[in-house]
């Protein structure tokens, strides 16, 4: 009997993640429709291509070292033990491929390995990567118009393979060395996915430098409005659909929570910290009700604002809605959304930060400022259920200043200081921005000069047809004569 | 010859293990991997710098600049 629950457990759970992975899809879909709806139409297709390409780019070293990086940097190395050992996740490992199950063929792997991860390795990678694409792609908007497709790409890669998921192997583990020594609680992310990203993109920005004609001589910004509003809508609403997919892949489906006698089997958090799916829906809808709203006022209405509002509503809840009551998400949600807005348009004033989709606030400062808030509304929360992990020593418990250490290694260890370091280097070699002429004429320049001369060539052709066909004279069933030139 | 590494479906599943060919070639197979990636990411750095230095080029001549950023508003032509 134990031996039916076990399978269907380990089944039920490989089923559950392959189909987070498919409303996760739709962050990506959002992400491309939002940015391309907010890039001027010179730039539309490389602004496309540059969002498209990152899936691949990121999906392969996700697959040589990303995955593995999960497993092996929950130690640090060297803070609470070394690296740790996974050969499962190991780019050659013959559990990184199709496998039943069976006894290994490699020595590196046992048969409980074989047993365990043969169904649901590839789904847990699947799940993650997706979490590295959605990571990668809230860099992408910010830097529209001007960044170099393939300097994107590399920061991508660095962002999405290799520096948030360490952040996830140091706090988003529930052996992290974070989780057990800053009681760091971030169950939907708020740090590991969106502090880093948007860290990452205010390093990137300030070497990038705003685009052409964004601010006046007095360094007051003016406004490069989307040039379709529908498409950023409909973009944003993808993204709130696919978050639905983001919060489930955050949980592990079915596991039994009870430490000692008895069975007790739920649904958990990222650290196998009992949670009810039911808990986490009135949440999430009420943080994204909550900046919706504050978002409007805020804005006075802009819808860009408003959509953004309940995103970074969402966003600024994730650290703690697994525990929040959905008026705390709510309320919290709208504080938080109404701090950002302010500090976003005084950054760009302060600073001239051109982020054309206001990435740096809705994904940065809403996930810092939630991890921050977590910290005092779960203040002395035990950060996640070390008996469970078999540790003998007890985890630290949540506390405002652990959640402020760790807001502070989310954003700007990992995300601010490698992405400045990395765009710094490429803006020295001169393989970060685009030449000044192409940003003017826009990124679409060569496809658009193709168009227009086979437009030309075509039209000739076609006039020269019809000549031909005007010369041996009209009648019935002869086309009619091409218009005017 | 066979590439895989168990003989049928019909035997005892909870022993079969890899189901892919050529199972043993997997470092091999990482290194290929890596080399199409390097040449990948090589290839379109060459590509997209030459892209951008013919556009300058080209937008640099007469008044192509002029022409290209008054086709932005003209919605026919984009």
């Amino acid at each position: 009997m134990d031996k039916d629950i076990g399978a269907i457990q380990i089944l039920f759970t490989e089923v559950y993640y392959w189909v987070t992975v498919v409303f996760m899809f739709l962050i990506h879909v959002g992400f491309c429709v939002y940015e391309v709806g907010v890039s001027r139409r010179k730039n539309h297709l490389a602004t496309l291509m540059k969002n498209v390409m990152l899936i691949p780019v990121v999906s392969v070293t996700f697959y040589l070292f990303g995955w593995w990086l999960y497993s092996a940097m929950v130690s640090g190395p060297g803070i609470t033990g070394g690296l740790v050992a996974s050969p499962f996740a190991e780019p050659w490992s013959e559990l990184m491929g199709p496998h039943m199950g069976g006894a290994p063929v490699s020595e590196s792997l046992t048969a409980d390995d074989t047993a365990l991860w043969a169904r649901l390795n590839g789904v847990f990678w699947a799940a993650f990567l997706l979490f590295s694409w959605t990571t990668a792609s809230i860099v992408s908007g910010s830097i529209i118009e001007r960044m170099k497709s393939g300097a994107f790409w590399l920061v991508a890669i660095m962002v999405g393979s290799g520096t948030w998921i360490i952040d996830a192997a140091w706090g988003w583990h529930p052996s992290g060395w974070m989780v057990q020594l800053l009681g760091y609680h971030d169950a939907y992310a708020s740090g590991v996915v969106h502090a880093i990203a948007g860290g990452t993109v205010l390093a990137v920005l300030i070497n990038l430098g705003p685009r052409i004609g964004k601010f006046r001589e007095d360094g007051t910004p003016r406004s490069i409005p989307p040039q379709n509003p529908w498409l950023v809508c409909i973009g944003l609403f993808l993204i709130y659909t696919g978050f639905w997919g983001f919060y489930a892949a955050c949980n592990i489906p079915i596991y039994d929570v009870q430490v000692g006698d008895g069975v007790f089997w739920s649904a958990t958090n990222i650290y196998l910290q009992a949670v009810t799916l039911s808990g986490i829906t009135f949440n999430f809808i009420m943080s994204l009700a909550g900046g919706l709203m504050a978002g409007y006022l805020v804005s006075r209405a802009d819808p860009f604002w408003t959509f953004s509002g309940g995103l970074a509503g969402i966003i600024a809840c994730s650290a703690g809605n697994d525990l929040y009551h959905p008026i705390q998400a709510f309320l919290l949600a709208a504080l938080i959304v109404a701090i950002i807005y302010k500090l976003h348009h005084w950054v760009e004033r302060r600073f001239r930060i051109d982020d054309a989709v206001g990435a740096v606030a809705v994904h940065g400062y809403s996930g810092f400022l939630g991890v921050v808030a977590a910290g005092f509304l779960l203040w002395g929360y035990p950060s996640s259920p070390d008996a469970l992990l078999e540790h003998t020593e007890a985890f630290a418990r949540v506390t405002p200043w652990g959640q402020f250490i760790g807001a502070v290694i989310m954003f700007f260890v990992l995300g601010f200081i490698p992405g400045y370091v990395l765009s710094w280097i490429l803006k020295r070699i001169g393989f970060l921005r685009i030449s000044r002429e192409l940003e003017l004429a826009g990124l679409d320049y060569h496809m658009h000069q193709r168009t227009i001369r086979d437009d030309d060539e075509l039209r000739e052709a076609l006039a020269a047809e019809a000549r031909i066909e005007a010369s041996r004279g009209g009648g019935a069933g002869a086309p009619r004569p091409a218009p005017a030139e | 010859m066979t590439n895989t590494t168990f003989s049928d479906w019909n035997g005892d599943i909870n022993a079969i293990g890899p189901i892919y060919p050529f199972v043993g070639w997997e470092v091999l197979m990482v290194i290929v991997l890596i080399a199409f990636i390097i040449w990948w990411h090589f290839m379109q750095i060459r590509m997209e710098n030459d892209a951008d230095r013919e556009a300058a080029e080209e937008l640099r001549t007469g008044d192509n600049l002029a022409r290209a950023l008054e086709a932005e508003h003209t919605p026919e032509r984009m």
